[in-house]
This record gives structure tokens, C-alpha cells and sequence, in this order.
């Protein structure tokens, strides 16, 4: 059920800024994509592109196709509320809900949509989520507690239990370590690897380790100067991008000699 | 004031840091002499005791013996401060005092107030007194059942209109608001919060003329006047709660694909509702004691008046009002009645306060393990 994402000729601005310049790339289905580049480049706003998310802020619009298993997410009759439904999302900062439980915070996909289910229906989502977020050992006694009870890497991982529990094709990964010690960074870096079998996921993070860890593929994006378009650089394996990259700047910015 | 400082400088300053070696200079730095902890208490006990020999001496009354006794102590706290410890902590202290004393002229009014109402007000309270209402009473006797009836039906009938208004219009202002008419709204509703209350009971009485011709009195009327005072304080309060809801979650719900009024809905008036509930109840308060907009509008009665579309309704601030000045003859039972209908009104705001507390204690956002 995962699928793969073609984007043509994408603009994105905010306002009359023009954010992201002329990006053109296919990501494939069931694999890891990060994305690195320096900070400003575009990488969250393109990310944010991919689930129109980002005209949730004033001003904001994009241009161009984001095809995704050949539905164009930005056509016309396209409902945001539905292409959000197919490509979740987590972000930099976990952000469950505090007015519910954990378990609540599970469902909240259901429960915030009115989705009628049986209790065992709803059990059994709350515990394959929780489980394929590598957290339910860890809560299974406690799931009447709040959300905003649990440490920082619990929570992320509440998170992403919570946008796996709608079952999306595409996962969306904003930074989602950047607030996380090592330890839980690397519970959620085996976690990914683990939803990579059923989900496509796209990563964006700023630690060029764990791109090399996680990721199949990976794009390079960059900037020429401030107030210029972000650019998607390269896209390729990960394997080449880190060992042998075709364009100089990646390899600047990899080996360390960006700036 | 001297003798302290003189006692306090005579400790020797050698008895702060132990030996001596490499690490002394570093204790001399860090460590400074401080005052003993009872010391702002006894400079405050000689303050008084100075300001009541003055006062005795002299003939001042009570006010001005505090007054003396206040000013010096933040004098005496702030000299002996600064010759024992420095500057920076004789600044402290003196603020400390300062703000003290604010809170405790804070105070003063409220817990004077609440004594008075109490001791004038306890008395009036008896069965009857909530049983009964004025109908054929004279002089003993009758009570403030239809001025309570009156006061809970005209407040909540204006707490029905104001709260689906104030509510929805804060979401617009939080939510959609953009541009000239955000900008307008918000404007008129800060105009609003300052209309004097007599001006809106004459709003509400030329409006209900216009339909029913004058000399019109309804409880319904005193409702519309108080929600115009109230519309703006539940917009306010409302919007500033609106506003605390991080934006994260409203991303985090639209990820999960969920519609913007849901999002709305379930999650941003969900998370804010303990701090708008609390709002609605401060508003009440704040329209609950409102007497002149009532005393136009609804008028006042004797009788038992449950229909508040037809003819006049008593409240409890109109009762009081009407009680106190015009008593009649003997005066004393109407003004214990107006003093209990006025401690009466004050528990209703009281167990508001209290309601208000359980409601954002059972939907705040849960926190704990």
C-alpha cells in the first residue's frame, strides 16, 4: 500500500517569497529518503509540500505537481483533509494532545474524525500502533495516563504511533530526533527502519550520520545566498551521495567544508 | 533603628569563612554577610513600637500610626541592610516590603467589605428570608425568594446569548480573522468593554420601546443589557485563551487528516476550555452585581415574576438598592434585608467562583505520570 511521490517543476512561496526553486525528483516507494542541507534551504517547507501542509500557513502556496501514485495531491478537486489522511506526518517537537490519554492520543486520528469503532477494534489499533512505534511494552500499564506524561523519545514515539494508527502511505519525518538524546534517537532510527517494510518514509534531519543510517536515498538541498530559492542539488543513494557525490557543494557540505 | 545595626555590625567579620589558604579569597567573594532571618520581623516589631510611642505622644490615630510605622521600617530595613550586607540586598529587602505592603493594602478593602456585608448581612438570613418573597410585607418579615429567582433567570438568560457570541467571535478573531474586519471587531469589542453599564440598560430599554412601546420593563430586556457588557469580556478572555493553544497541535491534527472545524472543535476549544470557562464565570461575576442597566430595564417588584418576557422582575443588586434607600417605616427590617440579599449575592458569585474552579480542574490538560 505504500507509494511512491514524482514531483515536477515545484515552486513553493510564502507570500512573494519564493522558498523552494524548481524542484524535480521521484521518491520511491518503501524506501527511506532523507533530506539534509543547511538550515533555510527549504527542506522542511518541501517536506511540508508533500502532505499540503504547507498552505496551512497564511500566504503560503506551492507550484507545480506532487504526483503521488499518480493522483496529483495540488489538482483541483483535491481535498486537503484527504491527501492528509494518506501521508502522515511527525514533527520536530513531539506534540501530543494534552487534554488526552495515551491511548486517546493513539486514536486521536479516529476519535478527532467521529470514526465509529467496537472498543476491541479500537484496542486492537491502540496496540499494533504502539507496538510498531516499539512503545507498548513500555506503556501497555498505563495507557489511562496522559500523553504529556512520558519523557521526550516516549512521546515522539507516541507520535508516531499515533500518525501510523491512521495507516498513511507515506510518512513524513520533520527533524523528529533534533529534541532527543542519543538513546531514544536510535530506538526511533530502528523504528524506521522497521515501518520502512510497509510505509514510504521521507526524513528530514540536520545529523548527516543519521541520514547515512536510516536512509536508501538521499536529497541535498541548498541555497546560493540569503533571500534566494532553496534548490534541490542531488538525489541518489545514499551510499553514493555519502562516498562519491557528482556535484561539489554536496560534497562540501558532507565532508564538512560547507560555508 | 540603631540599635540593631549597631549590635549586628559589631559581629566580627572574620566568623563567616574557616582557615585560611588559596581558597579564602574565593569564600570572601562568594559569601556575604547576611542579616539573621528574624531580622526584618524584630526591625519590623521596633518600627511599630517607635511609631506607637510617636503616636501616643502626639495624639495620631490609628491610620497614620500604621502609616508611620510602615515608612519606618522600609527606612530602617533599607539603612541596616545596606550597612550589614550591600547595596544590591538593601534594594531587595526594601522592594520585599514595598510589595508587601501593596498586597496588604490590597487587601484591606476586600476583607473589610466581606466583614461588613457579614456581620450587617448574617442576621437578615432565616428560612423565610429565602422562602418568601415582599408580596403584602411590611415592616418585618418577607424575603428575596423572587429577587434571587429574579437575578438567576435575567443573569443566565444574558450568560445564553453572550457566551455562544463571545465564543464564536473569539474563534473568528484566533482562527479566520484576517485583515480590516479582524481589525474593526477587535477594536469595537475593546470600545465595548467600556460602555458604562447605565448606558446599556438605556440601549436595551430604547431598543424593547421600539417593538413595545414605553414604560416597557422585562426581565428579558435586563438580560440583553447585561449580555452587552458581557459579550465583550467573554471575547476577550475567550480570544487570550485561543491564543495560549500551541499551534503544534493544530498541526498535529491536521496531519491526521482531520478537518479544520474539527481541529477547532476537538482540539483547540477542548484544550482551551478550562481557561474559557473560567473567563465565562469572571464575566458573570462581573454582570452579576450590575444594578443600573437592571434598574432601568427590568424594574423592581414585590411579586414572584418566573416569565421574564412580561413585565417586571426583581434582581438582587435592584432589592438591595431599592431597600437601603427607600426602607419605609420602621427602616431597620428593610435595610437587614438589604443587607442580607447583598451577602447573598456575593455567596452566588462565590459558588460560581468555586464552580468555575471544578470545571478547569476536570477539563485543564492532564499532566502526571
Amino acid at each position: 500500500m505504500a507509494k511512491s511521490i514524482d514531483v515536477t517543476d515545484l515552486d513553493i512561496y510564502y507570500g512573494d517569497f519564493k522558498a523552494v526553486e524548481d524542484v524535480n525528483v521521484t521518491i520511491p516507494a518503501k524506501q527511506v529518503t532523507a533530506f539534509i542541507g543547511p538550515s533555510g534551504c527549504g527542506k522542511s517547507t518541501f517536506l511540508r509540500a508533500l502532505n499540503r501542509m504547507h498552505e496551512v500557513i497564511p500566504g503560503a502556496y506551492v507550484d507545480g505537481k506532487v504526483l503521488v501514485d499518480g493522483q496529483d495531491l495540488y489538482a483541483v478537486e483535491v481535498d486537503p483533509v484527504a491527501v492528509r489522511r494518506q501521508v502522515g506526518m511527525v514533527f520536530q517537537r513531539p506534540n501530543p494532545f494534552p487534554t488526552m490519554s495515551i491511548y486517546e492520543n493513539v486514536i486521536a486520528g479516529m476519535r478527532l474524525n467521529n470514526t465509529k469503532m467496537k472498543k476491541s477494534e479500537a484496542d486492537d489499533v491502540v496496540e499494533s500502533a504502539l507496538r510498531a512505534a516499539n512503545l507498548w511494552v513500555e506503556v501497555n500499564e498505563r495507557l489511562a495516563r496522559p500523553g504529556s506524561g512520558l519523557s521526550g523519545g516516549q512521546q515522539q514515539r507516541l507520535c508516531i504511533a499515533r500518525a501510523i494508527a491512521v495507516q498513511p502511505q507515506v510518512l513524513l519525518m520533520d527533524e523528529p530526533c533534533s529534541a532527543l538524546d542519543p538513546i531514544s534517537t536510535s530506538a526511533i532510527e530502528d523504528l524506521i527502519h522497521e515501518l520502512k517494510a510497509n510505509y514510504t518514509i521521507v526524513i528530514v534531519t540536520h545529523n548527516m550520520q543519521q541520514a547515512a543510517r536510516v536512509s536508501d536515498d538521499t536529497a541535498f538541498f541548498n541555497l546560493s545566498g540569503t533571500g534566494k530559492p532553496g534548490r534541490l542539488i542531488e538525489f541518489g543513494e545514499t551510499r553514493k551521495i555519502f562516498s562519491n557525490p557528482d556535484e561539489k557543494a554536496t560534497e562540501d557540505y558532507i565532508s564538512g567544508r560547507f560555508g | 533603628m540603631t540599635p540593631p545595626t549597631q549590635t549586628l555590625e559589631q559581629r566580627p567579620g572574620a566568623d563567616g569563612p574557616r582557615g585560611s589558604g588559596p581558597l579564602n579569597t574565593q569564600d570572601q567573594a562568594l559569601h556575604t554577610r547576611t542579616l539573621p532571618r528574624f531580622a526584618p520581623l524584630g526591625l519590623l516589631a521596633v518600627a511599630t513600637a517607635v511609631s506607637v510611642g510617636i503616636s501616643l505622644a502626639l495624639g495620631w490615630n490609628r491610620a497614620a500610626m500604621v502609616v508611620v510605622a510602615a515608612i519606618l521600617y522600609l527606612v530602617a530595613i533599607n539603612l541596616v541592610s545596606r550597612s550589614v550586607e550591600n547595596g544590591r540586598r538593601a534594594t531587595d529587602r526594601t522592594v520585599t516590603g514595598l510589595v508587601t505592603i501593596a498586597f496588604l493594602i490590597a487587601l484591606l478593602p476586600l476583607t473589610t467589605l466581606l466583614y461588613t456585608v457579614l456581620s450587617n448581612g448574617l442576621g437578615a438570613l432565616s428560612g423565610e428570608f429565602f422562602s418568601a418573597s415582599m408580596r403584602n410585607i411590611i415592616g418585618e418579615g418577607g424575603g428575596i425568594y423572587h429577587a434571587i429567582w429574579g437575578t438567576l433567570i435575567v443573569t443566565g438568560l444574558a450568560t445564553l446569548m453572550s457566551v455562544p457570541i463571545g465564543v464564536f467571535s473569539a474563534i473568528y478573531l484566533v482562527e479566520y480573522g484576517k485583515g480590516a474586519l479582524a481589525r474593526w471587531i477587535t477594536f469595537l469589542v475593546d470600545v465595548m468593554t467600556g460602555i458604562p453599564s447605565i448606558v446599556a440598560g438605556l440601549f436595551a430599554y430604547a431598543l424593547f420601546v421600539l417593538f413595545l412601546g414605553p414604560g416597557v420593563r422585562s426581565g428579558f430586556g435586563g438580560a440583553v443589557a447585561l449580555s452587552v457588557l458581557m459579550v465583550p469580556v467573554v471575547v476577550r478572555a475567550t480570544e487570550e485563551m485561543l491564543k495560549l493553544v500551541p499551534n503544534e497541535l493544530r498541526e498535529a491534527s491536521y496531519a491526521l487528516g482531520v478537518p479544520r472545524w474539527r481541529t477547532i472543535v476537538k482540539v483547540v476549544l477542548r484544550t482551551a476550555s478550562a481557561g474559557i470557562a473560567t473567563g465565562v464565570t469572571l464575566a458573570v461575576a462581573r454582570v452579576i452585581g450590575e444594578t443600573a442597566p437592571l434598574l432601568v430595564i427590568a424594574g423592581s417588584t414585590d411579586s414572584v415574576n418566573f416569565n421574564p418576557f412580561d413585565g417586571r422582575m426583581a434582581t438582587l443588586p435592584v432589592f438591595t438598592f431599592y431597600a437601603y434607600s427607600e426602607p419605609g417605616v420602621p427602616a431597620e427590617f428593610s435595610v437587614e434585608r438589604a443587607w442580607g440579599a447583598a451577602l447573598v449575592l456575593i455567596l452566588i458569585v462565590l459558588v460560581l467562583n468555586l464552580i468555575a474552579r471544578l470545571i478547569s480542574r476536570a477539563y485543564s490538560p492532564k499532566t502526571g505520570r
